[in-house]
């Protein structure tokens, strides 16, 4: 998180965080694993009016932000999201919001007022990516007349039942596409998937010959690559800061573990062998806190960096955020894989953040094309 | 701050300006520092010392240092920018470290004000080249446990016996910063003073070090009744060990340090980084995905490590960061910067073993470089130190027991007992 907040910032942050811990504690979302929403429709709408989907949206849309950065505004909303395990998809509403601030249609303007006031929910199916081969892309989309004709699957799509309208990305004969449409438009279907995280909820989305207005396009047909891209920077910047805070969260309850516990008439905190190891995490957390905030500050500015810090924290943290979860794991011992223990929730959610809108992998081959291409005009 | 201080953004622009009319591309010797003998190496030094002096004259000179002394009286932001300037210009990088930091900016701490007007212009104009007298042939990670003592004559001067090691360039380099032992009666935390001397003086003798990979840039230096006057001592006598831990913190920022003018892009050991897309393309790997994969990952590792720097550099600039976060810092350079020394290994493949001394490639150090790989995580404190460090006066977890805790330094057992 950034260790220099404005006072509004502040507030912001702490809004968010004190909101949380009163509406989701863990107890809570223990109990809640079954629920088909995760979370209920008041506590989104509550979430929207503490600000949760204004802060990438222009002013002249109803939007705004606290700084003047939105993303390093939101980042410190998803941070609370993450040291909180809360429900919802804070991602997905924000990555179409984004999408959606700036455009004119009628659809659109109003998709997007119901995402401000957290009435809708909207969330993206991203069935074509710049990491993918070409040809590998899982949903086509192509011109009918007027029309366009949207078909193939995508998997995980976020609260995908219960949104009222999906984002869709899919290749096109002339480049990425995005069409927003209804979720119920016929010839979609939704089946819902068992996740790894139990406070998330997702699910397979299959378009078969689903038809979509022109005037449903956001940007031109084809000419999505650039819009792709700003949405991934935008996931990854909300995917790497609620990583961050699940990390902290995971890590203070590993310190006062190691504190606490005590074995051989000793703490374990006094073992050598765990203190290096403590150590080491401590340099990945910083170094994670580091990079999250950079990303966000140069997304939130549209920096020249920004592609390449967003795909180096979402890489970076992907990895490391993990492994530091798994470490906290193996210093609590047995109670760390039990359901009755509170650790999971933060194991869940850092695994969970590093695949979603691209893997590690798949972050560290765009920043090796990124170097590549600049190599090769230098 | 006040107003009166130019803009970061105005300095940037004047910067650029001065950089691209006055300093040329960067040259072979400063990315790697390396020369193929001394002859060369001695003309790599006058031309940093002469850069070194156009800093001096063209205003950009100690960006951080106060104007007394013929600094620029800037920010950490300010220098920030100039070093994001110099990338890929002609720099005086052997004043970078130590000389900078950890030297000059201990002396700015806590020299006298007759020691800073003396030697801080010096060092600015060019004309002195410092090294840190610091680890000791029997003294490894324990620092503080010196041998290399001084004992005060009857005029008052200090008479220096002892020996210290890995000393970097000590042969050509001007004055030392040096921490010895004064009172063998007490402690060892308690019985150690710092003093500044010249290198090159009676009682001296200088011995160079070859490492594996064929360079001897490191000394050890031998001193037999070095006379020091007590003019030259730094701070309380036997109080050495409070300027000792700042020292230390100085030299853990390293090329980070805001006192320290050197371009980005470079790694703390000196060498430029090899272009992965470079290694990969000569191994004939560039469109392999798990190459890539590499690639990206050496890179990310590369943005990390700079911004984990800037975080925490920012932080006790700023006054809030608890100073042994730089150990945070020093953990992770070390074992990020092994971790892409093994990726360019890993890229290169087979080539990596061998290569042709007639041409000359960006992407011949590799193997070297691997067998190298340790030094970062050894140089300057181990990891192992740190990671102490980070467990116990960041995260407070107790302390290690020790052998030597208030016991007077002579009585310290300093080998095995036998017999």
């Amino acid at each position: 998180m950034l260790h220099e907040l404005s006072s509004d910032q502040d507030i912001l942050r702490d809004t968010t965080a004190r909101f949380l811990s009163d509406q989701v504690p863990l107890s809570k979302l223990r109990k809640d694993r079954d629920d088909p929403a995760g979370f209920d429709p008041a506590y989104w709408t509550s979430g929207a009016e503490l600000g949760w989907t204004m802060l990438l949206v222009s002013e002249e849309d109803g939007g705004g932000s606290v700084s003047g950065n939105g993303a390093a505004d939101l980042s410190l909303i998803a941070y609370e999201f993450g040291k909180h395990a809360a429900p919802g998809p804070l991602v997905d509403c924000n990555v179409v919001a984004s999408a959606l601030s700036g455009q004119h249609g009628d659809l659109q303007r109003a998709v997007l007022q119901g995402l401000l006031t957290g009435s809708d929910i909207a969330t993206s199916c991203l069935g074509a990516a710049p990491w993918m081969q070409p040809g590998s892309e899982s949903i086509t989309i192509r011109r009918d007349g007027d029309d366009v004709l949207i078909d193939g699957a995508v998997l995980p799509v976020e609260s995908a039942m219960q949104a009222s309208h999906l984002l869709v990305t899919g290749m096109s004969e002339s480049g990425m596409t995005q069409v927003l449409v209804p979720a119920n438009a016929p010839g979609i279907t939704i089946k819902p998937l068992k996740a790894i995280d139990v406070t998330r909820r997702f699910a397979k989305v299959s378009f078969a010959g689903v038809r979509a207005p022109a005037s449903a396009l956001i940007g031109a047909f084809g000419g999505g690559d650039a819009a792709v891209a700003r949405q991934i920077e935008v996931a990854a910047v909300i995917l790497c800061a609620e990583a961050v805070g699940a990390m902290d969260a995971a890590f203070d309850m590993t310190i006062d573990w190691a504190f606490n516990r005590y074995t051989f008439g000793r703490a374990l905190a006094s073992y050598q062998a765990l203190k290096h190891r403590f150590a080491d995490m401590k340099s990945w957390l910083e170094a994670s806190h580091a990079i999250s905030d950079a990303a966000a500050e140069a997304v939130g500015k549209g920096a020249d960096s920004a592609a390449e810090l967003a795909s180096t924290a979402k890489s970076y943290i992907g990895v490391q955020g993990v492994e530091l979860a798994q470490d906290c794991v193996q210093m609590h011992g047995g109670i760390g894989v039990t359901y009755e223990h509170d650790l999971h929730f933060f194991l869940r959610r850092i695994t969970l953040d590093s695949l979603l809108y691209g893997t590690p992998a798949e972050h560290k081959r765009l920043i090796a094309a990124m170097q590549i291409n600049q190599e090769m005009a230098a | 701050m006040s107003d009166d201080i130019e803009s970061v953004e105005a300095f940037r622009t004047r910067a650029r300006a001065w950089i691209k009319a006055n300093l040329g591309p960067l040259q072979g010797w400063d990315m790697t520092q390396h020369c193929e003998n001394d002859d060369e190496e001695r003309k790599a030094v006058a031309r940093d010392r002469a850069l070194q002096r156009k800093l001096f004259d063209g205003g950009f000179a100690g960006i951080c240092f106060p104007k007394e002394y013929g600094g620029q009286g800037l920010t950490p932001d300010h220098n920030r920018a100039f070093n994001e300037e110099l990338a890929g210009h002609e720099n005086p990088s052997r004043f970078a470290v130590p000389t900078f930091s950890p030297c000059a900016s201990t002396l700015l701490e806590f020299g006298t004000a007759e020691q800073k007007a003396a030697h801080l212009p010096a060092i600015l104009k060019g004309d002195e080249v410092w090294v840190q007298l610091l680890s000791e042939p029997g003294g490894g990670s324990d620092v503080a446990g010196i041998t290399t003592g001084a004992v005060r004559n009857d005029k008052g001067d200090w008479i220096l016996n002892g020996s210290k090691v890995w000393t970097s360039r000590a042969w050509w380099a001007d004055w030392g910063l040096i921490l010895v032992r004064t009172n063998w009666d007490v402690p060892k935390h308690m019985g150690m003073s710092v003093f500044i001397m010249p290198l090159h003086q009676p009682g001296v003798e200088i011995h160079r070090i070859e490492r594996l990979n064929g360079e001897s840039e490191a000394c050890q230096e031998f001193f037999t009744d070095v006379r020091i006057p007590d003019s030259d001592r730094m701070g309380e006598v036997d109080a050495g060990w409070t300027i000792g831990q700042r020292w230390m913190y100085h030299e853990r920022l390293g090329h980070n340090s805001p006192y320290v003018s050197y371009p980005s892009g470079h790694t703390q050991s000196g060498q430029q980084e090899t272009s992965t897309v470079a290694i990969a393309r000569k191994a004939g790997r560039l469109d392999d995905p798990a190459a890539r994969e590499l690639i990206g990952e050496h890179r990310a590792l590369g943005n990390v490590t700079r911004q984990l720097s800037h975080r925490i550099a920012s932080a006790a600039a700023s006054g809030k960061g608890n100073t042994d976060m730089s150990s945070v810092d020093r953990v992770f350079r070390g074992v990020a910067s092994a971790r892409r020394a093994t990726i360019a290994f890993e890229l290169a493949g087979s080539t990596a073993s061998v290569w042709d001394e007639d041409e000359e490639g960006a992407t011949d150090a590799v193997g070297m470089n691997f067998l190298m790989r340790q030094v970062g995580s050894i140089g300057g404190g181990t990891t192992e130190i740190s990671r102490n460090v980070v467990a116990e006066r960041v995260l407070g977890m107790p302390r290690e027991t020790s052998g030597d805790k208030g016991v007077a330094f002579r009585d310290i057992q300093r080998g095995p007992k036998r017999g």
